[in-house]
């Protein structure tokens, strides 16, 4: 299977354009898989330093996971002002108190304009961002969370520390 | 292992309990695409992410008309207790007594382990198998695959 929706301008990407190897992430907030993922990603991300780059897309599974919605559309709020990757990493790294009462907490640390980010959960503004990357996700075959790509290829191997950098060291020398 | 039907072969019907007090067979859905998710058992976490999975698309299935309907091995009580523990919307069918008959008759029971194959096939309204597909045991085998097959049946437009 390889990615249906190659990375774009619109995505959330951490690292170079010209990095040697692109991994993506199909990610769910409230995903426990997703949250020990979050710590495996970091680490090969110190590993690999400017060789990777890392995008995150938004796989909510609301049904299993009933606030992993309102967590993906409150990370795209932030994005909209510029704080991404804060959010995403804040998300995951108390992932145990995900809900409400956090996010209104995270708003406030991160120095977010609340009005503006009230109005957008309010108003469902990301939703069919949120949606767009779910079913281009689908559309590339992710069965389940977290779902990894490595240069466009879907990527069914263990993600463990190990394992994963092994098989983004191998994309990047060949 | 016995050979899996393949697309153009009629889909055998079936009736099946999808609740300790009903019951649902395929004929019921002539007329709308069916897709049938044959999967190892309740409770197992991949079974688990690829029901959370189609649970979640139930909208997308919806613009094809289609009825998504889930089947193993298990009875349905146990079927029950795992739906409204995942809160999934998919009708699972116990293919119980006599155990994985119907999974046989669509070659997809697998004898050693006594449950059926993870297998899925997409039936077009006239009852015929249109597409089929037999995932390794242990691999969810998502969705886009039942959804090209859907958007490739004829007379579809979504």
């Amino acid at each position: 299977m390889s990615l249906a929706v190659a990375v774009s301008a619109t995505d959330h990407v951490q690292g170079d354009a010209d990095a040697k190897v692109t991994l993506v992430e199909y990610g769910d907030y409230q995903c426990p898989y997703c949250g020990a993922a979050y710590h495996v990603v970091k680490a090969v991300q110190k590993h690999l330093g400017r060789k990777l780059r890392f995008v995150f897309r938004n796989f909510p599974l609301n049904q299993a996971h009933p606030m992993a919605e309102l967590a993906a559309e409150s990370a795209e709020a932030a994005a909209a002002q510029g704080k991404f990757w804060e959010i995403h990493d804040a998300l995951y790294e108390h992932q145990d108190q995900l809900g409400q009462p956090l996010i209104e907490a995270l708003v406030e640390r991160l120095h977010l304009d609340a009005k503006t980010f009230e109005a957008d959960l309010e108003s469902r503004k990301f939703q069919s961002r949120v949606k767009h990357d779910f079913m281009g996700g689908v559309r590339s075959g992710v069965n389940g969370t977290p779902g990894f790509f490595i240069n466009g290829e879907r990527y069914d191997g263990s993600w463990e520390e190990e394992p994963l950098t092994a098989a983004l060291l191998k994309a990047a020398a060949a | 292992m016995d050979t899996v039907l393949a697309p153009g072969a009629p889909a055998p019907d079936f009736t099946l309990p999808a609740s300790p007090s009903s019951t649902v067979s395929l004929a019921d859905h002539r007329g709308r695409p069916v897709v049938l998710v044959f999967y190892p058992a309740d409770w197992s976490p991949v079974c688990g992410d690829q029901l959370a999975l189609y649970t979640e698309l139930q909208e997308e299935f919806a613009r094809f008309g289609a009825q998504v309907l889930g089947i193993s091995v298990d009875g349905p009580w146990c079927h029950a207790a795992f739906t409204a523990a995942r809160n999934y919307s998919i009708p699972l069918l116990a293919d119980f007594e006599p155990k994985g008959a119907v999974a046989r008759s669509y070659g997809v029971y697998a004898k050693q382990g006594g449950t059926t194959e993870r297998a899925l096939f997409v039936i077009d309204a006239t009852g015929i198998i249109r597409w089929s597909f037999v995932s390794p045991m242990g691999v969810n085998p998502g969705a886009d695959g039942i959804l090209a097959a859907l958007e490739s049946l004829p007379g579809v437009s979504s």
